[in-house]
Parts: structure tokens; sequence; C-alpha cells
């Protein structure tokens, strides 16, 4: 899997509050959530983001609310993976669970600034900054959770599949 | 080697003799609860999945807690899919308006969560039940509804850490001034993927309701249960509720612990936690003079009688401060009734409180008292993040029910002793 697109930058402890305020969450459609992805603290981000574009943040990305609409909203919004120093633990199985890749690195993130055009190679387990020319060696994700996320979660997958 | 309460009851629930953090385990569910938010969305992962019926009936609690009664047409919607597979798949636990409470206030109340149990929720505060010596996490939908088609979760054993409460508690120190100061002291991600055992003398001291408040807000530290070794407080308040039988479990005294923090209540003042973070934690002394509009008293961390008790207490023969509306939230049917018997509800009336029926309401911003711009709450309940009462500009301070109500009097953030 290959992944490439431009960082947006957010610092430590993103919440889902600020992710998706709970005041949207009398729908689950996702793209109605990714019309208020990140108003909080970055109003206007939907429209700014291309499809394909990444968000890379600091430690504890995702933290608060269990609410699967956090990595729906993200996914919806256009941005194919998030790269953060470390997520909360609900945060992590959801964006899996919902086909949203996340990768854990604290080199990538340091070295990344906003606008960056990161090129990230899943199976290689391989992140390249093509802006600033920098290589990352990441843990490459097992099998099952490429085949997880290419089917587009762990619903579709376990219908297809019948197990994991 | 000895195991933590959280790895017995986790090894027990994987038919093991024993597990280790780091662990990858399938473990039996005793209690699997979503609410009106998070019960559409793992009903479509069921429904998706194949799932036509579900594990068991008496083992899935479905609250429709949150948006309810119901704000709005979309909101209207949710609950009546929830409604709808509830009556589809005969739910025996299913709680619409007029039975309704909140969750995290309502299960435990119900005797529906027990000692010993592993219980998984769709919502973060999920950790509540802790306070019982239940092994209990928040997970999001689509986990949640493998959960209600098999019965079962994997999971990762988590590491413990132990906090140790020691000292006599101070007056006017409630549970909820205890883990102000402990998430204060860890940090928001200080035990994240971590079990928080709490321990130490003080704990005999606390009630229920006060290791309610404070399990629930172990998801704060980021960790994925907090959790109290039961005692005869325990077994008091379990054994009329239960109807079916638990199971008592305790650390081992060789049990392996990540690290040890202690803390000397007896010293402690009211804690509060600033915006935006629930970390932002100081005495009340040294928060310094902030006016405010409006006070929020209830929710899953604090809408239980005793937390509604000590608020009347302050309140009692006293006005709200002009300019400030406050919002009392009974956590279910039951602490409003019991509430209105003693007195308290028109106690809150005469203070010029408005009274709501059981909801999260205001707590995420949903409805019964969101904010407007530049606004500032004193809120019992347990997230302060940026817009999460409202708008992106208003301000939500954390503290104990004792600090809310004193505060509604002055009309800023003020100490129980400044206005009794």
């Amino acid at each position: 899997m290959n992944i490439t697109g431009k960082a947006w930058r957010f610092g430590d402890n993103v919440d889902t509050d600020i992710i998706i305020p709970a005041r949207y969450l009398n729908t689950s459609d996702p793209k109605e959530l990714a019309k208020h992805c990140m108003e909080g603290i970055k109003p206007g981000f939907t429209e700014l983001v291309k499809e394909g574009d990444i968000i890379v943040a600091g430690r504890n990305f995702g933290c608060g609310s269990s609410r699967e609409h956090a990595p729906l909203a993200i996914k919806a919004a256009g941005i194919q993976v998030v790269v953060a120093k470390s997520f909360a633990r609900i945060f992590y199985r959801n964006a899996f669970n919902i086909g949203l890749p996340i990768i854990e690195s604290e080199e990538v993130v340091d070295a990344t600034e906003e606008g960056d055009t990161l090129k990230i190679d899943l199976d290689k387990g391989e992140v390249i900054n093509l802006t600033k020319n920098l290589v990352f060696t990441i843990q490459p994700l097992p099998d099952f959770m490429k085949e997880l996320i290419t089917d587009g979660g762990l619903i579709p997958h376990l219908a297809k599949k019948g197990g994991y | 080697m000895g195991m933590t309460i959280t790895e017995k009851i986790l090894a027990a629930h994987a038919d093991l003799d024993m597990v280790k953090p780091g662990q990858l385990i399938k473990a039996r569910v005793d209690m699997a609860l979503a609410n009106d938010i998070t019960a559409p969305l793992a009903i479509k992962a069921f429904k998706s999945a194949g799932g036509e019926k579900v594990f068991a009936q008496d083992k899935i609690s479905l609250v429709l807690d949150h948006f309810t009664p119901n704000k709005d047409i979309p909101s209207a919607i949710q609950c009546q899919e929830v409604r709808k597979f509830a009556y589809e798949q005969d739910i025996i636990n299913f709680y619409d308006v007029g039975s309704v409470g909140i969750e995290h206030v309502l299960l435990p109340e119900q005797g529906l969560v027990l000692p010993g149990d592993v219980v998984i929720g769709a919502d973060s505060h999920t950790c509540t039940y802790g306070a019982l010596g239940a092994f209990s996490t928040g997970v999001g939908s689509t986990d949640l509804g493998a959960v209600m088609l098999t019965g079962e979760i994997w999971l990762k054993v988590p590491p413990s850490i132990k906090l140790v409460y020691k000292g006599s508690l101070p007056k006017w120190i409630t549970g909820k001034d205890l883990i102000l100061y402990t998430i204060g002291d860890l940090g928001v991600e200080g035990a994240l993927y971590k079990a928080m055992e709490f321990c130490g003398e003080t704990i005999s001291q606390l009630s229920m309701d006060a290791r309610f408040t404070m399990a629930n807000m172990a998801i704060e530290a980021g960790a994925k249960n907090g959790i109290f070794a039961p005692d005869e407080k325990t077994e008091a308040y379990v054994q009329p509720r239960a109807k079916r039988t638990y199971q008592i479990y305790r650390s081992d005294p060789d049990a392996e612990y990540l690290f040890t923090r202690e803390y000397d209540v007896s010293t402690l003042e009211p804690q509060v936690a600033l915006p935006h973070s629930p970390d932002n934690v100081r005495g009340v002394s040294e928060v310094g003079e902030i006016k405010i509009d409006q006070v929020v008293i209830g929710s899953c961390t604090n809408g239980r009688l005793e937390d509604l008790r000590l608020a009347a207490s302050i309140l009692k023969g006293k006005k709200i401060a002009k300019g400030v509306r406050c919002i009392v939230i009974p956590g279910t049917q039951q602490v409003y009734l019991d509430a209105l018997k003693e007195g308290i509800i028109e106690t809150f009336i005469e203070a010029g409180a408005a009274v709501s029926t059981p909801t999260c309401g205001p707590c995420l911003g949903g409805h019964m008292g969101v904010l407007a711009p530049g606004e500032k709450a004193v809120s019992t309940t347990n997230r302060n993040f940026i817009g999460r009462m409202g708008h992106s500009q208003s301000e939500v301070y954390l503290t104990s029910p004792a600090v809310a109500a004193a505060s509604a009097i002055a009309g800023k953030i003020v100490g129980p002793e400044e206005v009794n």
C-alpha cells in the first residue's frame, strides 16, 4: 500500500471534541460529519483538505470520547492516513476498524512541517518526506491489517472473509 | 508471581490461569452497552457482519441518554433506529424516556453491572464500573457491534499503576477532587493504555458514589480502566441490587505494577480543572477571579444522590447569583425521585436553579445548556476540551458539586468555605 499526500500539522492531545464536536453527532453520515472535522481549532479545514492528504500530529491523538464518528469524519474529509507520536487507545482501535490507517512515529512527526509532501509505503514500512528529502523506517503493517484496511474496515473485511 | 485485580478478572473471562500485561486475550463479556449516539453505528456494524440475533438479550443494555428527550429530528431518527432494534431483538435492558437515566449512573443502580464482571461499552466513560471491582472499558461502535454478535472481545491485558491515597478527607473534599488532583499529576496521557488501581487507607472513607466519580474519570488520564477492590461498602451497595451471582477479586500482595504514586489527601483543597484540559488542575484558591455565566451539576461523573445532596446543602436558603444560569440534572429517575422526597429538588428550585430530566445534555454540548462565544461555565462533568459545552470560544471549569454550588451563589469560582 502506497500513500502520497500533503501534511496537515497538529499538536498534542487532539481530542475527539476537536475532531468532531458532539453537537453534530445527531447523524452518523460520514459526509455530514466531515463538514465539521477539526472546526474548533482549524476552521475551514474540510474545504482546505485535498483528497489524499495526511494528518501529522503529536502525542495522544484522538483522546476523549469513544465516538467512532471521529475517524469516520477524518476519513470522509479526504485524509488517508494519520501519523502521530501516539494515539489514545479507543481511537486506535476505531481507526483500524473503520479502515483508516494510522502510524505511530516520533521521528516522522518531529521532522514534518505543514505542507510537506510525504510518501508512505505500508508494505515496506517506510516514510519519505519528499519535500525535505528524508527517509524514515516505520513498523510495517501485518498482512491481515493491510487486508482489513483495503477491504474498508473490520466489518466489510469479516463479511468478505468470514473471519480475520 | 501474583496478579492484579484487573489481570485476575481478565484471566477468568478468558479461561486462563494467569495473564500478563501485553498478552492478547479473547474475553467473555458480561454486559455490553451502547447509547443513542453509538448504538446506531453498532447496529449497522452488527447487521453488516451478518448478525441476525444478539448473543444474549439480557447481556446488552441500550440506553437513550445523550440527546433525549430528543432535541431535533436527526436525534429522534437515531433513537427510532435503536428503539426498533431493541424491540426486534427483545433487548431486556432497554431504557427510553421515562425510565432512562445517564447510562453510567443507571447500570450500577439497576444492578446490571457487578463486581468481577467484564463490561464493554460504546462510551468512553464505561470505565465507571471499576468502582464496583469490575473490569470495564470503552470501545467504538464497530467493536461493540462485534460484541453484540459474539459475546466476546479481543483485548490486550493492560499493565497496572497503583495510586495510593493516604490521610483523612478534609471537609468539602470529594472523590472529584481526588481524581482531578490525580489527573493533574499524571497528565492526560499519564495512564495511556493502562489500568489505574485506586488503593490506600483513604478509600474506605469514600462512599460508592465517590468511587464511581473517580473510576469514571480514569479515561481522562488515558487509562483503559480504573478499578477499586470491593469492600464492605461495595457489598452493601451490590447485594440488594444483584440479580445474579458475582465474584470478588483482589490484587495479590506480590502483584506487579508499572509504578506507584502516593497522595496525601489531608492537606488537599477543592480542585478545579481549567480550560481546555482535564489535567490543567489547580487548587480553588489559585484560580483567581473568574466570573461565570453558567453552572451545571449532574452527568455520569457527578449526577448521583450524594452529589445533589452536597450541592443542596450549600444552596439551602441562598440564591443563585444574578446573571448565572444554574442547571441541575439528576442522573436517573431514581436519583430524581429520592432527591424530590428528601426536599433537595425544592432547595434547588427555591435557590433559582433549573432542574432537568436525566440526560447527558450540556456535558457534551448537545442540548439543555449550550454555551455562547465567550461564556464561562463551572461544571461537575468530566471534560473541558475546546467546544465541549458549546461554542469553541466558550470555557468550561471542572469541579466538585460543592465548588459548583458555591460558585453559583458567588457568581464566580469560589470554594464552599466562602459562601457558608
